[in-house]
């Protein structure tokens, strides 16, 4: 069990995807300017990463892994060449099964979505997830930890992201700064006091 | 003649992808703490907007519209996946520390961006140079970075000692942070502020 909270906590807090890995940047920056659209963001991110990250994990156990093939009889095949197509492929698809089912038996919430659906497919959070997973050979259950523990994180940094910049309004910033400049800077401050998370051990 | 120097030279400043257009930062800031790791990078991204580029534009005229997407999606993967086994039979090392950021080109926005606004419209000798320059636009941003990560970081360009480092019997006192994830986040910030300061009309 505490293994398994590990892998939560660590995917949360030590190893934010979009603090320490720099991951689903152009979102994190794009789409901060508001805490209300920043949280209807990470829900969608994490609906997709819980689904998507398992369901890959399970197509490289099966189909694209060294001898995965053994089952239909052909045990030296190796297909993991074929592997970022592949990934990239499932992420389409449930990306719009996803929308095409909220649409159809959620209609509110998929108006609320509404275009940041389609935008996750090429956010590099959920690829990077998926490629992360592969990397260090989670299986199932762990995979589908590992992608709530990262959309998880990846939902905390933007909401507190978008909150920093909603008050930020009020302050004087030097003119060339104004903007993505200052945001940067902002989120290299939020990097450092993740940091502080990183020597913690259970 | 103009339009093809612009189409090269105008990402570099006027439109950089990563200050301007504020596309692919995701996969940019990871790999810039050695110019080594940079400049692979560097190359991998030019390869694969400029290819990427071109085909698109050669094929423009016949993707249905609603595929688009997925049609584009296939053509930077097939790309992608080039260059990661490339790396992997020629610089294994280097594809070691790159880690999983080859594979994300797929997801890097420069690539997707340029394809959906230019190779969509544009012929495709132009296209090429678009992507040309929009990678480059990309690698001076990199390397500028990592310039000052790997200088400051650990005293070294690539992996030639320039600053002797205390450790090694010298007087440089290495600077911890800029080999850590915030430093990068700085560096972006201060490059985007020195070029909206040059450039008055690039300010929000």
């Amino acid at each position: 069990m505490s293994h398994y909270f590990m892998i939560f906590f660590n995917s949360v807090f030590i190893d934010n995807i979009a603090l320490t890995f720099f991951l689903g940047m152009c979102t994190f920056i794009a789409v901060s300017k508001k805490v209300s659209t920043a949280i209807m963001l990470s829900a969608a991110v994490i609906a997709v990463e819980v689904i998507t990250v398992p369901v890959n994990n399970l197509l490289y156990t099966f189909l694209l892994k060294k001898g995965a093939l053994a089952w239909a009889g052909y045990p030296n095949l190796d297909l993991s060449f074929l592997g970022l197509i592949c990934y990239i492929g499932v992420i389409a698809a449930i990306v719009q099964i996803l929308e095409m089912a909220l649409d159809k038996y959620f209609p509110v919430l998929y108006n609320a979505l509404g275009i940041f659906l389609p935008l996750i497919t090429v956010n590099c959070a959920i690829l990077g997830a998926v490629l992360f997973m592969v990397e260090r050979d989670y299986t199932v259950v762990e995979s589908t930890i590992y992608g709530a523990g990262v959309g998880v994180g990846f939902g905390l940094a933007i909401c507190l992201l978008a909150g920093i910049r909603e008050k930020l309004v009020y302050s004087d910033i030097p003119k060339g700064l104004r903007g993505v400049g200052v945001t940067f800077i902002i989120v290299g401050l939020m990097a450092m006091s993740f940091k502080a998370f990183s020597g913690l051990q259970f | 003649m103009a339009k093809a120097k612009d189409a090269l030279l105008d990402p570099l400043f006027n439109n950089n992808p990563i200050a301007l257009q504020i596309l692919g930062i995701c996969s940019a800031l990871a790999v810039t703490n050695k110019m080594s790791t940079a400049l692979t990078m560097t190359v991998a991204v030019i390869f694969v907007t400029a290819c990427s580029n071109a085909a698109i534009s050669a094929i423009r005229n016949h993707i249905p519209n609603s595929i688009r997407i997925i049609v584009q999606m296939t053509i930077i993967a097939t790309l992608v996946i080039i260059i990661d086994q490339m790396l992997k039979a020629y610089l294994y090392e280097m594809s070691k520390a790159l880690s999983v950021y080859v594979g994300l080109i797929i997801t890097n926005c420069i690539v997707m961006g340029r394809a959906e606004a230019y190779a969509m419209k544009n012929p495709v000798g132009l296209s090429f140079l678009d992507g040309v320059g929009n990678g480059l636009g990309y690698g001076i941003v990199l390397l500028a970075v990592g310039f000052v990560r790997e200088l400051f970081g650990s005293g070294k360009l690539f992996g030639v000692t320039i600053l002797n480092t205390v450790n090694d019997g010298g007087w440089y006192v290495t600077n911890g942070l800029m080999l850590l994830a915030p430093s990068a986040f700085f560096l972006i910030g201060f490059i985007i502020w020195g070029l909206r300061t040059w450039k008055p009309e690039l300010q929000e």
